[in-house]
């Protein structure tokens, strides 16, 4: 998985809130059996001027020239609700986004964001308020700056904000860890467990 | 110490304690569907990982399948066979027990696995699918995870998993006739917002939840996930052990009076602490509807769109501003003015048996209004049999419904078939988001009941006007 360490890049303002999965990646645009090819269908229902057009809505935000290469949206609160799909993640992703700054997260969202790469920062709504009016003269020169370590985020005019993230996913994204292989090195306490479960429920492996 | 039934079910699984606040819990039960569960499966086979306990593992074909009478594996979705293709291939290659297209016990994921027994009281149960709160409806600790989480049980039998924090949700009273799960879920989360689950696995309780039968109960925690819950779940009765009892996939012999007992003890201690209590007076509520693009935005189906309040804030305006504006209402309008072009019953929140009973009591001998397209697709290949056992298939097409297959349908556009743009559809499902059902679809989530009595008026009606 790709490390998430420091991050400076465009930040985009989507500002509104509940946006969710199936607005991410419409479900029309899930095409293949696979976790690439999605990024040209991130936000279709926005960002193409008519369904299944491919001509851009010049008034959406990522298709304005001062929000291009956009690599960190901003959102409203309940960023990612919706439907479970982590093709939304591998969409943001593929299209170049490494962190969505947003005052709450859809829960199955935010871990298919860290488990993808994507850092989902936590800030008051006032405060991805404040970052939005800070890079909206010159978005294009004044870039955001995230940083995982010291958990900030800087904008151009020095401000800089703090924001929590649990020490695991913080680590995880740091190392650019698989969960999958971490967890396989505990396999025998997984066993050691699975003896004693099969013994208490013995129903539950009746299939 | 007292403990909620949540924190039995937790600990009980937790292999491990984690750092800050995960834990490592044990998986019983993994269950896939084409849409997602092909590319978990694709994507662990090509990393070289394979599935540690394919017994455990289910898959069920219903996401993007038709629901057209005679389909087979062609679909209207633009690409939909190679998922199915993928997934029969796939669950073949892993061992992994697959409901296929036209298999007999195949259906909404959500309306099989209680059907079948799959789901048992004090089981974990996970699948890449947002709705899989629904399936706490029996007690058991059920919720939806993305494909790499999928991917991680398949590999482990276990998850990662940081402890939510707990709320009961007490519903007190008496629920009026024609008032149903569906009406109650919308009420709470018209009520609390759509944030008001945020952090918490919910657990459902009170009398009115005890006087629900254990279908109903499966629609009151399939919205969770739109109330933004981690999960909710209700404790098993003598309904549940009723109900669970000679299912396929449900403990026999021995084993069944083992499961009954550990079951029966499945219940918060009457001291257990709640982080979050939410009581609601059920006594009073309606038929409830949705007239924007949140589930939140719902009212009483004798309601008006709300106007704007004098306090709301920027965010709220727009969010009013744009819901109307998508919807096709105006702030004050009356949601019974409001004329429907489709009338839409099925999805894993109102397809099972009961919700089809309910629609066709109140169709039978009445006529679907001109230009409304009605839709009836059945949870699944049981629900449909035991539907046309009783003649019901017949009522709904002879009030002018389409008598589908079983499968999510047109809860979601996925570039096959769907509604077309700015039409106004009633719709047993569970998201009204823009789009969901198509480009500007404009969806108003609603009961069966509601979705009958309004496919019968050709406008939003009140069903309680429609006596059955």
């Amino acid at each position: 998985m790709k490390k998430f360490l420091v991050h400076r890049g465009v930040a985009a303002p989507l500002l509104w809130v509940n946006i969710d999965t199936d607005s991410i990646i419409p479900s029309r645009e899930m095409k293949l059996v696979s976790k690439q090819g999605l990024a040209a269908g991130l936000f279709a229902g926005w960002r193409y001027s008519s369904p299944g057009s491919r001509e851009p809505n010049p008034d959406f935000v990522l298709n304005r020239p001062e929000y291009a290469d956009a690599t960190i949206l901003l959102s409203g609160r309940n960023f990612g609700c919706g439907s479970s799909r982590e093709h939304a993640a591998w969409a943001l992703s593929e299209y170049g986004i490494r962190a969505v700054i947003a005052p709450s997260f859809g829960v199955i969202f935010q871990g298919n964001c860290e488990r993808n790469g994507i850092l989902p920062v936590v800030l008051a709504e006032a405060e991805v308020q404040a970052i939005a009016d800070a890079v909206a003269v010159d978005p294009q020169h004044q870039q955001v700056e995230i940083d995982l370590e010291r958990q900030t985020v800087v904008v151009p005019d020095g401000h800089e904000f703090c924001f929590e993230i649990a020490s695991s996913s913080r680590q995880m994204l740091l190392e650019g860890l698989d969960q999958i292989d971490v967890t396989l090195g505990r396999l025998n306490v997984i066993e050691d467990f699975e003896r004693s479960w099969r013994e208490r429920r013995p129903w539950l492996f009746e299939v | 110490m007292a403990t909620t039934l949540f924190e039995k079910l937790w600990s009980e699984h937790e292999i491990q304690r984690l750092d800050d606040g995960d834990s490592l819990l044990y998986i019983d039960r993994l269950f896939l569907h084409e849409r997602t569960g092909s590319v978990a499966l694709e994507s662990l086979f090509s990393l070289g990982r394979r599935v540690r306990a394919p017994a455990q593992v289910f898959c069920s074909m219903d996401h993007i399948i038709d629901t057209l009478p005679g389909r087979g594996d062609a679909t209207l979705v633009p690409g939909g066979s190679e998922f199915i293709y993928s997934t029969r291939q796939a669950t073949r290659q892993a061992g992994i027990r697959l409901f296929d297209v036209n298999d007999s016990e195949q259906g909404i994921v959500h309306v099989i696995s209680p059907e079948l027994g799959i789901v048992q009281p004090g089981c974990t149960l996970v699948c890449p699918d947002s709705h899989t709160c629904s399936q706490g409806a029996l007690g058991a600790l059920a919720w939806g995870i993305g494909s790499s989480q999928a991917e991680h049980a398949m590999a482990t039998s276990t998850l990662v998993v940081k402890r939510p924090l707990t709320m009961r949700v007490s519903l007190r009273g008496i629920l009026s006739p024609v008032v149903t799960a569906k009406d109650l879920i919308l009420h709470l989360i018209a009520r609390h917002g759509t944030a008001g689950g945020a952090g918490y696995a919910i657990e459902f309780a009170g009398e009115v939840v005890s006087g629900l039968d254990v279908e109903a109960r499966l629609t009151l925690c399939n919205m969770a996930v739109e109330f933004s819950a981690f999960t909710a779940l209700i404790a098993p009765d003598d309904k549940v052990i009723r109900y669970l009892r000679d299912r396929p996939y449900a403990p026999k012999g021995k084993n069944w009076e083992r499961a009954v007992v550990h079951w029966q003890s499945l219940r918060s201690d009457p001291e257990a602490y709640f982080d979050r209590e939410i009581e609601l007076c059920c006594t009073d509520i309606a038929p409830t509807v949705t007239w924007g693009t949140s589930p939140q935005q719902a009212c009483d189906i004798t309601g008006r769109v709300p106007l704007v309040e004098d306090r709301a804030s920027d965010s709220e305006r727009a969010a009013l501003s744009s819901a109307c504006e998508y919807m096709g209402v105006r702030p004050g309008q009356r949601l019974q003015e409001l004329s429907i072009d489709a009338a839409f019953i099925g999805s894993c929140t109102n397809s099972r048996i009961s919700d089809l009973r309910v629609a066709a009591a109140l169709l039978e001998g009445r006529r679907v209004a001109p230009a409304v397209r009605a839709i009836c697709v059945p949870g699944s290949q049981a629900v449909k049999r035991q539907a046309e056992a009783e003649g019901l298939d017949r009522i709904f097409q002879g009030a002018g419904f389409e008598w589908r297959e079983p499968g999510c349908s047109m809860c979601f556009f996925a570039g096959g078939e769907g509604f077309g743009p700015c039409e106004r559809v009633v719709t047993t499902t569970n998201r009204n988001f823009e789009g969901r059902q198509g480009p500007g679809v404009r969806s108003h989530l609603a009961s069966p009941a509601t979705v009958a009595a309004s496919a019968i008026a050709g406008r939003l009606a009140d069903p309680r006007d429609y006596p059955w």
